[in-house]
């Protein structure tokens, strides 16, 4: 062989010849076991100090001396915008602050873990400004400080136009680090032809007819839930020992053989392939699947009940641009590009005054898409009534770390093993 | 050259020696079923890569590049569309680029040290060399965060450099290592009987000789840093690299430009061990 | 007195720059892991050390399936590779002539291509409704729900095909060291070309298989691309377990303790193999 050719024989050879004798390899031992003891000594905790509430004087001393940079970076899920992206276009000619705007979350738990040795090393993270959801991990990030305090004097937008109920969360009363971007919910989308009767409950997911092609969510928390509404019990009531019954009901789906995987926000491209005929599912996602790849997916709420969830902007605490990141999330609070917005991802709107202008952009509209805008201005998946609400939980809630841990340990080896 | 022996008269040959002549060709019919199956592996190792290139010309409708919709080149005017995947690409190089220049220069070291002298940390150091190459990708990039998170050092561009020289000072420590190996020392003393210093003797007459091995360690280098997928994963935080921007965007669906710059990195490199073949066949004939 | 100083000094300080930074970046981190994985605790409190054996063995209590597994998957890739290689090796070096580089070239052309991307083109090739199943499923060879990805073969497939390489290369460099009057000798001598094959050949290109072996068990037990793009969850090998407790669950004590007794087995495994095949003599050899 004459090219350089990365298995050269040269390498090969040089691979292949005889390393160690045993003195050598008792001298390395000795030199890891220093290394280890080095170690030993030099293994820092992670954490910081007690989580409280953040003192009266945070907010002042952290927005203090910070100014417009003109530029923002901001992190979100897929399928959170469309992908021309006209309102960050318009907030552009508004502001005249350019927008990188990245669909890097597809969970939470890989998004935690990812940013997390970055920010406890006080270290920027690339973004001014992230989507996440109300779980388990934003009450990490609230707990471990990485959130900067909001100024509400900023937020005019949404003290004005904010839905009354997302004013009064329980994972972030006061709205002291977030404020909501949208809610969403998780149900069941299917493919109707090759399902042939609608589903209606949430009992067809253990429905052996679809073996190997059902997909769940690893989510813990999204799984979890799941479970329990299948065993019959409210998640915002539920016991340790409802969670093992929950998990049990799980594991037999999956001993089954009937799950086919436990997806991120992998699912829809799984249910679009056709690896999966149905599936646990975000609402909006399957709406923006049928419009962008002309598909017929079907998203229903089951009858036993499904999980809502919002998902929130927020503003780590090492973020560069952070006079920039809050004057996107109060732009976002304008009634217009809020409704521009519902209209093509299809969730729930934290504006209630955005539907008169959905109304009136369908009934404006004279091309094919009018069907659509109809759809989405009246739609109970983005503008829930009493009944559906009636039907949605939240994710389970966790008095302390203990608790979380363990239900994390009864949920968790399932999805990883 | 055959040499014969001529078996005693009494013991007749076993019927089963097949004659070999040198010049003819033996067995023609297990000789034709090597050859058809190298090229059957051949095309089973192209397919993927075929299917790929392909499906950079699909006519698709929306972000989901699944089906067959018709032929079309509209994509390869259409790259700039996704300004994250020209950036994971830029960072991907500058990190090889980096990786290949350090890795190379640390790994020649070695190489010329292990090569040449025997000293008392040979074995040790030959095992160090042994233990990162074989070790699984896996664990090398979990112990460098175990590493990182431990010490409180924040994750980037720079934890995904030190990981990706940390891994490849060995391949080029052991193609230097056998060049060096080979390598005739009288030049070198023929330098040294004229009077030059050790400095001087490496730069004019023993690096030129080992320059080749040096460069094929660091291309080796440069290819894996920028290929590397699993320890990158570990140690890159929030920073993107081309490898972890596919995985990224496998969530939703391969839009087809992805499929384009892969058949674009293919070509390159392609070219690029054309072109070396060709230089390196061109020089041996001189 | 001063040159033979520095002729004797000059080795260490060849080799000290590189050597640090493996020392710091390689060897030390390597303890930090195990250290870790004695630690109790959660990313937000932080994490102590109570050199807390226990967490061993509940992790091989909890993971010994995925373990087993990814020894049983590296063991079969392994396999099917030297006899999917060998041929092809053979071939190249025996009768490849003067287009010997042509054809290696091919063989390493498609690994041009990132390794992600090759993968999810299998999974394209192979997915439900791609490229081979939907004629299949239209011809009703298979039934509708019949499926490729997700099953133990797709992975193994996967682990095959990327590591081909690893395992073709070092068996060609064996038999292409092989002197082909030693081969002619044993043919003179009236052997049969299977024991022609068997006790000159194969056993020549032993220390090609064996670093073939090495180059390919252990990436390929350890690996998690594979059975995360092609696999499901009833395929789930060791490197996606370590991999969620570390970049999903921050669950470090157990993710540490997992990814340092998958690398003491796969050692243990080489050290033993290399003792079963008693080829130190023949590297010995072959290094010459």
């Amino acid at each position: 062989m004459t090219e350089p050719n990365p298995m050269d024989a040269a390498l090969l050879r040089g691979m292949t010849q005889r390393r160690l004798n045993r003195r050598d390899a008792l001298r390395i031992s000795g030199l890891s076991a220093m290394a280890l003891a080095l170690a030993a000594c030099g293994v820092k905790g992670q954490g910081t100090s007690t989580p409280t509430t953040p003192a009266a004087d945070a907010v002042a001393k952290f927005w203090a001396g910070k100014t417009k940079k003109g530029h923002l970076d901001f992190a979100n899920w897929p399928l959170y915008m469309d992908p021309k992206k006209p309102e960050l276009a318009e907030f552009t000619k508004q502001t005249g602050i350019t927008v990188n705007y990245q669909e890097v979350i597809q969970e939470m738990g890989p998004w935690f873990a990812k940013v997390q040795p970055q920010l406890a090393a006080g270290q920027s993270i690339g973004y001014d400004l992230m989507v996440i959801t109300n779980g388990i991990q934003f009450a990490q990030f609230v707990k471990s400080n990485f959130l900067a305090p909001l100024d509400h004097a900023q937020l005019p937008n949404f003290t004005a136009n904010a839905g009354a109920t997302y004013k009064k969360s329980t994972y972030d009363p006061g709205n002291v680090y977030s404020v909501p971007w949208t809610s969403g919910m998780t149900g069941i989308a299917y493919d109707p032809e090759k399902v042939k009767n609608p589903i209606t409950k949430l009992a067809d997911l253990w429905n052996p007819a679809y073996k190997g092609k059902v997909g769940m969510f690893s989510d813990t928390q999204e799984l979890a839930n799941f479970g329990l509404l299948a065993e019959g019990i409210d998640p915002a009531k539920s016991t340790k020992a409802d969670w093992q019954k929950a998990a049990d009901r799980l594991k037999q789906q999956k001993d089954a053989g009937i799950v086919r995987k436990y997806y991120d926000q992998a699912y829809i491209d799984a249910l679009g392939s056709g690896e999966v005929w149905i599936t646990q599912a975000w609402s909006g996602d399957v709406l923006q699947k049928n419009v962008s790849d002309g598909t017929n997916f079907q998203f229903v709420i089951p009858e036993e009940g499904g999980t809502i969830w919002t998902d929130n902007f927020a503003i780590p605490i090492t973020a560069a641009a952070p006079v920039d990141a809050i004057m996107a999330m109060d732009f976002f609070y304008k009634p217009e590009i809020a409704a521009s917005l519902a209209e093509f991802i299809g969730y729930v709107t934290p504006v209630p005054s955005a539907q008169p202008i959905m109304q009136k952009d369908a009934d404006a509209d004279t091309t094919d898409n009018k069907d659509y805008l109809e759809l989405v201005a009246k739609s109970p998946l983005v503008f829930p009534d009493a009944s559906t609400l009636a039907k949605l939980h939240y994710y389970v809630d966790f008095p302390d770390a203990a608790t979380q841990t363990a239900f994390q340990n009864i949920f968790e080896p399932l999805v990883l093993s | 050259m055959t040499t014969t022996i001529t078996p005693p008269v009494t013991t007749p040959p076993p019927s089963t020696v097949v004659e070999a002549p040198v010049n003819k060709p033996r067995k023609h019919w297990a000789s034709r079923l090597l050859f058809g199956y190298t090229w059957l592996i051949i095309a089973w190792l192209c397919l993927p890569i075929a299917v790929m290139i392909l499906f950079g010309f699909n006519d698709t409708k929306g972000r989901y590049n699944q089906r067959w919709d018709g032929f079309t080149t509209k994509w390869w005017t259409r790259l700039g569309e996704y300004p994250e995947l020209t950036k994971a690409l830029e960072v991907s190089l500058i990190v090889a680029v980096v990786t290949m220049v350090v890795a190379g220069a640390l790994g020649t070291l070695i190489g010329l040290a292990l090569g040449r002298y025997s000293f008392r940390g040979h074995g040790a150091m030959n095992f160090l060399m042994f233990a990162t190459i074989s070790s699984p990708e896996l664990v090398m990039g979990a112990s460098l965060l175990s590493f990182f998170v431990s010490d409180g050092v924040g994750l980037g561009i720079i934890t995904i450099v030190i990981a990706h020289i940390m891994f490849s000072i060995s391949f080029v420590a052991v193609v230097v290592r056998a060049r060096v190996l080979t390598l005739d020392r009288y030049a070198e003393e023929a330098a040294r009987d004229l009077g030059a210093t050790p400095w001087t003797t490496f730069w004019l007459v023993t690096f030129p000789m080992i320059f080749p091995a040096v460069l094929s360690g660091g291309l080796l280098a440069f290819a894996l840093s920028i290929d590397d997928f699993v320890i990158t994963n570990f140690t890159s935080g929030t920073v993107v690299t081309f490898p972890l921007w596919i995985w990224g965007v496998t969530r939703v669906g391969i839009p087809p430009q992805v499929n384009i710059m892969g058949t674009l990195i293919f070509l390159v490199g392609l070219l690029i061990a054309v072109a070396s073949a060709v230089s390196t066949g061109r020089r041996a004939k001189r | 007195m001063g040159r033979s100083l520095r002729a004797r000094l000059a080795p260490y300080g060849l080799i000290l720059p590189g050597g640090l930074w493996l020392l710091v970046f390689f060897v030390v981190p390597m303890a930090a892991m195990v250290s870790l994985s004695l630690t109790e605790g959660d990313v937000v409190s932080g994490f102590s050390q109570t050199f807390h054996f226990q967490t061993y063995v509940d992790a091989f209590h909890n993971y010994q399936s995925q373990i087993y597994r990814s020894l049983v998957y590296g063991l079969i890739t392994t396999v099917v590779q030297i006899i999917l290689a060998f041929p092809v090796a053979y071939w190249i070096a025996f009768r490849g002539g003067v287009r010997k580089s042509t054809y290696l070239f091919l063989l390493l052309l498609p690994f041009f291509v990132s390794f992600v991307l090759r993968t999810i083109s299998w999974k394209f090739i192979l997915t439900d409704d791609g490229l081979l199943l939907t004629p299949l499923k239209a011809w009703h060879v298979v039934p509708d729900n019949f499926h490729i990805i997700g099953t133990a073969p797709a992975v193994i497939l996967g682990l095959t095909y990327n590591f081909l390489p690893f395992m073709v290369l070092p068996i060609y460099v064996a038999l292409e060291r092989i002197d082909p009057r030693v081969v002619e000798a044993a043919r003179d001598l009236y052997a049969s070309p299977v024991a022609v094959f068997r006790k000159v050949i194969f056993p020549l290109a032993l220390p090609g298989v064996f670093a073939g072996v090495l180059m390919t068990f252990v990436p390929t037990s350890s690996d998690y691309v594979n059975a995360e793009v092609l696999g499901s969850s009833s395929t789930t090998m060791i490197g996606q377990v370590i991999q969620a407790q570390y970049l999903r669950s921050q669950n470090y004590p157990t993710a540490s303790a997992l990814s340092f007794s998958l690398m003491a087995i796969l050692l243990v495994g080489i050290f033993i193999y290399a003792r079963i095949l008693g080829t130190e003599d023949v590297l010995k050899v072959a290094a010459r």
